[in-house]
């Protein structure tokens, strides 16, 4: 073809015609909130299988349906459409009063007998319900006016705690029923601030608004959540305008977009924090080895060097937020006292102490990297670390099976925020996910299960850490700050249990 | 009668070849490490809600008992039930197909314009700059992989100049009920302009990320074959008659430089499917390498073996079309 005016002419007009066929919708004013996140949701139920006991997915149903009993942004506890509850003064049943004119997405309102059917599924283990040793205490749950009664096969002082977290929604009774798991998997209907238009399986789901819902309507009356996997992608949704909101990205991307015209950020210490499990067996039983470890990891800088500052430092497994935090429990960077330590058991840099840890590598920010700073400063004291890369499905399976090797590291997600569902299940010995099986430890955390007294449950807590941290027997590193890009638009409110809630987020 | 039965032939090696791959995909994914039931496990879980997961899963029976138990159920269609989603396996694969047929087809579509053009250009103006310039471009676009053409396709047609959407296949906004899980085709039968050109603009870059590797190799191949074809008396012939060097190719030369070329699209197109797996990702296009991807992280092996089954029959299929086509086409094959 001979370039001449006319061609470019007609090129012109085709790639106008071009751009104009294919460019996004950009709105002018924020009417529907896009938001792109970065997982998807493969089941609409929130109180069995496999997703409901997925901690980065609770947000989605959350959007949907209401959890019995609700958490602030800030963990604590409020009224939801459990209004109040309590124990009986042995501890031998529990009641709750439930909310008075909530009503179903389908218009049906909302009863106790909702509850208490809710209750009972989930005790049920035929239903494919995962958390039985909770649920599965309840027995014999009945509704009678507002309120919902049940006798306990065990007392559990978190049973409340749990109406808050996995697994914990209120499902519709007479409409599951009509409809039957599939239908339900198909068109989902829950009591929360948003109702469900669409799902496309593995692309989005558009939510609208529920102006009934009982906490006040949304702001924004139309959400569509795209599944946007991939980092980069989710950037350049935000970057080009295309989506309004998105999280998880590396924090150096994070503070280069943050400060960007139109753009901008909100960062926040979540619930989820990087350990690394000490397994009691090899090296790792000998207690100066372990203590050692603990104090030659300079937790700060790594967070500043790695994590752009990004990152809390801590030194058990409670965060600053939860009940069982005690500031006064500290595992200094020692690096002296570490080679001291080290010394008493015979051995230095000249003779260093072997141990294989395991780890992660991208699962988390920096995971990798962050292991590999860890062992260059255990390096200058005198152990030699080999890092074996795993899987995070390796992981698990290793630490089901308590074979995971002297120190592997993790990420604990406790957003209910209690010490049995952190130092409990990590550090109790016959636990799934619990790799130390030291007797002590045991025999301290045994009573607090079945503590009813709280302060004093939450005192053996602290106490438990304390002896934990003294004995080196985990290495806590840091609270993780989940950074979330934003249009500039939208006012966006964290949750520190890490879910990204639609319903929080307003015009700014 | 010969063509027949090398068909039937080709469909009989077809099956057992898919069951060598069901034999080899059911241990494997059951040998590698980790567990479906440990990543399932919720905090607080005891032996007996794990002994209760692997009974609820079947994971409790020795793999020969597992494997022959999936075996009965793929004889009657039945790939089992995922364990992220609860659906049925059949079900979620074949859904997901049509996205990643209408993406791969379209890949190769522009894949074959693109090389083709290349190697028509590279051949009429060959020992010459142009040719010397599609040379440089092929080799480029070779030797950057297909999910880094698409960061880069992000980069330029996403952020800088925002004309093509970053994600997903189709925008949520659009009002349309589609019948089929073929949208494209589904849109072009009903003459719904605003879904085509939608759906294109959600499908060209990824389209683009896997097609430009495989035209650069279409038109490395296709312009050496076309150089050597020239040489040959019958385009000499066609000369000495008149024909003007552009018909000369198109006419004399192209229809015997395709040949090997075919067979080659034909195998690099199922090199292209199994690109789908990162694209699909990267782009989250909802075909089934997306779905793909978060089978494995989830670990849900009944997925996993729908979808690898799935690929491997594709896989096949392409090849044996493409064994027929060669066929076809190749006139000493056809009168053998």
């Amino acid at each position: 073809m001979k370039l001449n005016r006319r061609s470019l002419l007609k090129l012109s007009a085709a790639t106008a015609a071009m751009s104009t066929v294919a460019l996004p919708s950009f709105a002018q004013d924020i009417d529907e909130l896009v938001v792109a996140y970065n997982v998807n949701l493969p089941s609409w139920d929130p109180t069995v299988g496999l997703s409901a006991v997925n901690p980065t997915i609770q947000g989605f149903y959350q959007s949907v349906f209401d959890l019995y009993i609700p958490q602030n942004p800030d963990l604590s506890f409020g009224s939801g459409i459990i209004t109040d509850y309590g124990w009986n003064d042995d501890n031998t049943a529990i009641w709750m009063d439930v909310r008075e004119g909530v009503t179903w997405h389908n218009g049906d309102p909302l009863s106790a007998e909702d509850v208490a059917w809710s209750l009972s599924r989930v005790a049920n283990p035929e239903t494919g319900s995962p958390i039985q040793f909770i649920w599965g205490n309840l027995q014999n749950v009945k509704a009678d006016g507002n309120r919902v009664t049940a006798d306990l096969a065990g007392f559990d002082p978190t049973l409340f705690k749990w109406m808050s977290f996995l697994t914990g929604y209120v499902m519709p009774k007479k409409y599951y029923e009509e409809v039957g798991a599939e239908g339900f998997e198909a068109a989902p209907i829950g009591t929360g601030p948003y109702m469900v238009e669409k799902f496309e399986r593995n692309a989005f789901v558009r939510l609208k608004a529920n102006e009934n819902y009982w906490g006040g309507a949304p702001e924004f009356k139309t959400v569509t959540i795209k599944f946007v996997a991939d980092a980069a992608s989710r950037v350049a949704e935000v970057e080009s305008g295309n989506s309004h909101v998105t999280l998880e990205m590396p924090y150096e991307e994070y503070d280069r977009l943050k400060g960007k015209d139109g753009l901008a950020g909100v960062d926040t210490p979540v619930s989820d924090i990087g350990m690394i499990f000490l397994n009691d067996i090899e090296v790792m039983t000998d207690p100066n080895v372990r203590m050692a470890a603990a104090h030659a990891i300079d937790k700060q800088t790594i967070i500043d060097r790695l994590l752009s500052g990004y990152g809390v430092a801590i030194d058990t497994l409670q965060t600053p937020d939860y009940p069982a935090y005690d500031a006064s429990i500290k595992v200094p960077y020692d690096p002296d006292k570490a080679k001291e330590l080290l010394a008493a058991s015979g051995y230095g840099t000249d003779n260093p102490v072997k141990f294989k840890i395991q780890c992660t590598k991208g699962y988390k920010p920096k995971d990798f990297e962050m292991i590999q700073a860890i062992v260059g400063l255990w390096r200058r004291v005198g152990i030699e670390a080999e890092i074996e890369v795993y899987e995070i499905a390796k992981h698990f399976e290793l630490r089901a099976a308590d074979q995971l090797a002297p120190a592997a590291f993790y990420n604990w997600g406790n957003s209910v925020g209690d010490p049995t569902t952190s130092t409990g299940f990590a550090m109790f010995g016959p636990s799934p996910h619990s790799v130390w099986d030291g007797e002590d430890t045991l025999n301290a955390i045994l009573p607090l299960w079945g503590e009813a007294d709280e302060a004093k449950r939450i005192e053996g807590w602290k106490a438990v850490d304390r002896r934990i941290a003294e004995n080196a027997e985990v290495i806590p590193l840091l609270q993780y700050v989940q950074p979330i890009l934003h249009d500039a638009r939208v006012k966006v409110t964290p949750h520190r249990s890490g879910a990204l809630l639609p319903h929080l987020m307003t015009r700014a | 009668m010969t063509l027949l039965r090398a068909i039937l032939l080709r469909l009989l090696t077809t099956a057992i070849t898919l069951f060598g791959v069901a034999v080899i995909v059911f241990v494997v994914i059951r040998v590698v490490p980790g567990n479906p039931i440990a990543m399932m496990l919720p905090p607080g879980a005891t032996e007996a809600d794990i002994l209760r997961l692997e009974t609820q899963y079947g994971f409790d029976k020795t793999i020969p008992q597992q494997f022959m138990i999936w075996l009965g159920g793929v004889m009657q269609g039945d790939f089992g039930t995922s364990i992220s989603t609860r659906q049925p396996v059949s079900g979620l694969v074949l859904s997901r197909l049509p996205a990643t047929l209408e993406l791969s087809i379209v890949a190769l579509i522009i894949a074959v314009t693109l090389g083709g053009t290349m190697a028509l250009l590279g051949t009429r103006f060959r020992d010459s700059k142009t040719e010397g310039a599609i040379d440089v471009t092929a080799g480029m676009a070779l030797s950057i992989p297909d999910f880094l053409w698409g960061l880069v396709l992000i980069l330029l047609f996403g952020v800088l100049w925002p004309v093509f959407h970053i994600s997903g296949r189709i925008s949520p906004s659009l009002d349309i009920d589609f019948t089929t899980n073929f949208y494209l085709f589904e849109a072009l039968l009903r003459l719904r302009f605003d879904v085509i050109a939608d759906l294109i603009g959600h499908m060209v870059m990824p389209a683009l990320a896997l097609a430009i590797p495989l035209a650069a190799i279409i038109a490395q191949l296709l312009k050496q074959s076309l150089k050597e074809t020239m040489h040959l008396d019958y385009v000499t012939l066609a000369r000495t008659k008149g024909y003007g060097e552009a018909k000369v190719i198109t006419r004399e030369a192209l229809p015997n430089a395709l040949l090997p070329t075919l067979t080659l699209v034909g195998v690099q197109f199922t090199f292209l499917i199994g690109g789908t797996v990162i694209i699909e990702r990267l782009f989250s296009y909802e075909g089934l390498g997306n779905m793909a991807i978060d089978a494995v992280i989830n670990r849900d092996l009944p997925l996993i073996q729908g979808i690898v089954i799935l690929f491997a029959l594709i896989f096949t299929l392409v090849n044996l079309a493409v064994d027929m086509l060669y066929v076809v086409l190749n006139p000493r094959l056809r009168h053998a």
